[in-house]
């Protein structure tokens, strides 16, 4: 075969190849969306997180503003400290307050904040002191269960 | 009398492990000699180009044809199961976080090993066959840089490309049947496909996967070639050895590759 022609075959071949990364990144990794834009750090601790995992996203509005970077026990407070990459397009008030929710209702876990009305803004390495762990199922069943026994006792016991 | 049989019976398992072992490392060391002669490839780059023509271009076909099918099978399957959890829509994030992460590394590169691994043992063993390699070696060219080289880099830069553009034709695919036949909103399929993808953790991780598999393929290929017994039926074998063991190389290192992937490094 000719080299001008294996040329031109094996230059289609690339640019093929080079046009579906390019698809793939920008379809399925979401490259458009500044999946590479530049972050900002804040620190949470929570006494629960559930099943909450690194990469979670962290939403408010139910937008995606982040993700969570890494989940780990703080040998210290006895609690888990959360450290969530937040885009710094997204600046959020001092007083943000932050919880761990679940989409639907066998969803993934991801972290919801909700902005407050400070006027300083959170800044790289800051922490969230306003925090809502996961809510565990049993417990919750639990504390019905307890409050159910508590108001039996408290009808029988009225009549007297 | 009993005792004796089973000795050789433990002997035969023995001997079997050692030639496998004795092979993989020398397919290694093979590596290792065509990694070191690698210079004339890139310095007479058309000899490469030639290779990626044969290896890549022509396995286009087959790569783009199979894409296409495995997508829309994965489209049919991944919709008839959701649908009874009542999410059709995360169809897209089925295929192609599946074609992503697995199918279009594997297929692939299996495909790669049955279409053009055969074709490079078969080439180079017959070379061997007509002495056209000892020639060489009488004009003092070695091989291993003329023959062996622009194969292999030719099969490392095709695998990557191939795997791209398998899982894209099978990301299209899975959209034919999902979207234009079967009728999932299409603003549901390419939204929540994006949501769930990650560049670097499954594209990225995707491309790792393929390079390491074209480096496993070639390498095989152009090892058994070169060995390959001089004679029809040696290359006959050398052929089917390429395509079992290429293949059975994919599959392990792609559990390996895979467990570290998702359970990290440490």
């Amino acid at each position: 075969m000719a080299r001008s022609t294996l040329n031109l075959w094996v230059g289609i071949f690339v640019l093929l190849g080079f046009f579906s990364f390019l698809m793939l990144g920008f379809k399925v990794g979401n490259l458009s969306a500044g999946g590479s834009g530049s972050t900002y750090t804040v620190i949470a601790h929570f006494d629960n997180i559930g099943q909450l995992k690194e990469r979670a996203p962290v939403r408010s509005a139910g937008v995606l503003v982040g993700r969570v970077k890494s989940v780990s026990f703080d040998p210290v407070h006895y609690n888990a400290e959360v450290q969530m990459a937040i885009d710094t397009k997204f600046p959020f008030p001092k007083d943000t307050s932050a919880s761990v929710l679940t989409s639907g209702i066998l969803g993934e876990q991801y972290i919801g904040l909700d902005a407050g009305g400070d006027e300083k803004m959170l800044k790289d390495g800051d922490e969230i002191k306003l925090v809502q762990g996961a809510v565990v199922l049993e417990r919750l069943i639990g504390q019905f269960l307890f409050n159910k026994a508590q108001d039996g006792g408290a009808e029988k016991g009225a009549p007297k | 009398m009993a005792l004796e049989a089973t000795v050789r019976g433990i002997r035969s398992i023995g001997d079997k492990t050692l030639r496998i072992v004795e092979r993989v490392g020398a397919t290694a060391a093979f590596l290792g000699l065509t990694v070191m002669h690698s210079a004339t490839s890139f310095r007479r780059f058309d000899l490469v180009i030639r290779e990626i023509f044969y290896a890549g271009v022509q396995s286009l076909i087959i790569i783009l044809v199979s894409g296409l099918f495995v997508g829309m099978v994965l489209g049919l399957q991944g919709h008839e199961t959701l649908q009874n959890y009542g999410s059709e829509q995360s169809v897209g994030v089925l295929v192609a976080l599946s074609l992503v992460r697995e199918l279009g590394p594997v297929v692939a590169a299996l495909l790669f090993a049955s279409r053009a691994g055969s074709a490079i043992t078969a080439e180079i063993g017959l070379m061997k066959a007509t002495e056209q390699l000892s020639a060489m070696e009488m004009m003092a060219i070695n091989p291993i840089a003329r023959v062996v080289a622009p194969r292999f880099w030719g099969g490392v830069i095709s695998m990557p490309l191939l795997a791209m553009l398998f899982s894209a034709m099978g990301i299209i695919g899975g959209f034919l049947v999902a979207v234009v036949l079967i009728g999932v909103d299409d603003g549901a399929f390419w939204s929540q496909m994006q949501a769930a993808g990650d560049f670097r953790h499954d594209i990225v991780n995707g491309i790792i996967k393929s390079l390491v598999f074209g480096i496993a393929v070639s390498a095989i290929a152009t090892f058994e070639g070169y060995e390959a017994p001089p004679t029809a039926e040696g290359v006959s074998g050398a052929t089917t050895r390429t395509v079992v063991s290429s293949s059975l190389a994919i599959l392990a290192l792609d559990l390996v590759l895979t467990a570290f992937m998702l359970k990290g490094w440490n």
